[in-house]
């Protein structure tokens, strides 16, 4: 099948502003965007970029918008997306060049929560254990890959770029209700902060943007609580 | 333009609702400060209200209360229950629903009420 595409084309060193580029090409409606892209490269542009590393929706690098919606273009299928399919970098994050952002005011807003565990006590003499139940608290944001989806689908993240945004919210909850660390507090009075969730206001295009379906309104409700009854 | 789902238009509509209700309120509250200065001034301003524009607006003004109200009972059940996040898009649709029960007839009683007389 032919498809059509519009690109959005920019390059922070050479262009005033972005533009839109329009490629045709052949392509089998199972094939994936990247699919796509990587053809448009290889044989028709090679001066466009993008991110791709895995290409199999588990490293999270290729996130861009199509068709108005945050995706994972390794995971987007050409026969789900109307033609013509319209790329563009994701919104909220300084364009580099082409789909390149700059991830790294997403990361700072990352590493402030201590996306890491933190137990000073003696570690028992095999491994830390859990209960199911222990687990399942914090199960569903485990799965979170970072590819920025999430935050950068978010009007609140849009017009405050100083919010802490859904992912970095996702890790703090990650940590927060896992049974074995210890230092909830510490992350809780970050998340508790003027920038932190209660800049959200549950539109839910987050929990919508995310590959991995992973519920971050709920999170982000779960973070609300514990600060409010103070439980966690 | 992000397209994003249900939640996001929802969520316009509770800004543009809200932000409608606090113009209201501010021009509420300077008509009726006018009656520091005695029943004419204010009565001439009130006598603007009987305009076909604000007419309109009145309906209006019932459609963001009705909407705004409905939106915010709308969070706090996201905020109370962990599990209405399931469920938020039939949230969204009963949100509506109710919006449309609740301003269809008061808006055809306000409408009819000025259209027939």
């Amino acid at each position: 099948m032919e498809v059509k595409l519009r690109i959005k084309r920019y390059d922070s060193e050479r262009d005033e502003k972005p533009h839109w580029q329009e490629f045709t090409v052949e392509a089998e409606p199972t094939d994936r965007v990247l699919d796509v892209l990587l053809h448009i490269k290889s044989y028709i542009d090679g001066t466009l970029v993008f991110r791709r590393s895995c290409a199999h929706g588990i490293c999270g690098s290729d996130a861009m918008r199509i068709n108005g919606l945050n995706r994972l273009a390794c995971k987007t299928l050409v026969k789900d997306v109307s033609s013509p399919i319209e790329i563009e970098p994701l919104n909220g994050l300084p364009v580099i060049k082409d789909l390149i952002v700059d991830m790294q005011p997403f990361f700072e807003k990352f590493r402030i929560v201590k996306p890491y565990l933190v137990n000073d006590e003696t570690p028992p003499p095999v491994e830390w254990r859990q209960t199911p139940e222990e687990r399942e608290r914090f199960d569903d944001t485990t799965k979170c890959i970072l590819c920025a989806s999430c935050t950068t689908s978010c009007p609140s993240f849009w017009t405050n770029r100083e919010y802490l945004g859904p992912a970095s919210l996702v890790q703090a909850h990650r940590f927060i209700f896992d049974s074995r660390d210890r230092a909830a507090a510490e992350r809780l009075d970050v998340v508790n902060a003027r920038e932190g969730v209660w800049r959200c206001r549950t539109i839910f295009n987050c929990a919508e943007a995310c590959p991995r379906e992973i519920n971050i309104t709920k999170a982000i409700g779960q973070l609300k609580k514990a600060l409010v009854y103070n439980r966690f | 333009m992000y397209r994003g789902a249900s939640g996001m238009y929802s969520w316009i509509g509770r800004r543009v609702t809200g932000l409608g209700l606090v113009l209201f309120l501010l021009f509420h509250i300077a008509d009726t400060a006018l009656l520091l200065w005695g029943p004419e001034p204010y009565n001439l301003v009130v006598r603007i209200y009987a305009t076909p524009f604000f007419r309109l607006a009145e309906v209006g003004l019932v459609a963001s209360v009705i909407y705004h109200g409905l939106s915010g009972l709308h969070i706090i059940a996201l905020d109370l229950w962990d599990r209405a996040h399931s469920y938020q898009r039939q949230l969204v649709i009963l949100e509506h629903a109710l919006f449309l029960i609740l301003f269809l007839p008061v808006a055809y009683v306000m409408l009819a009420s000025w259209l027939l007389h």
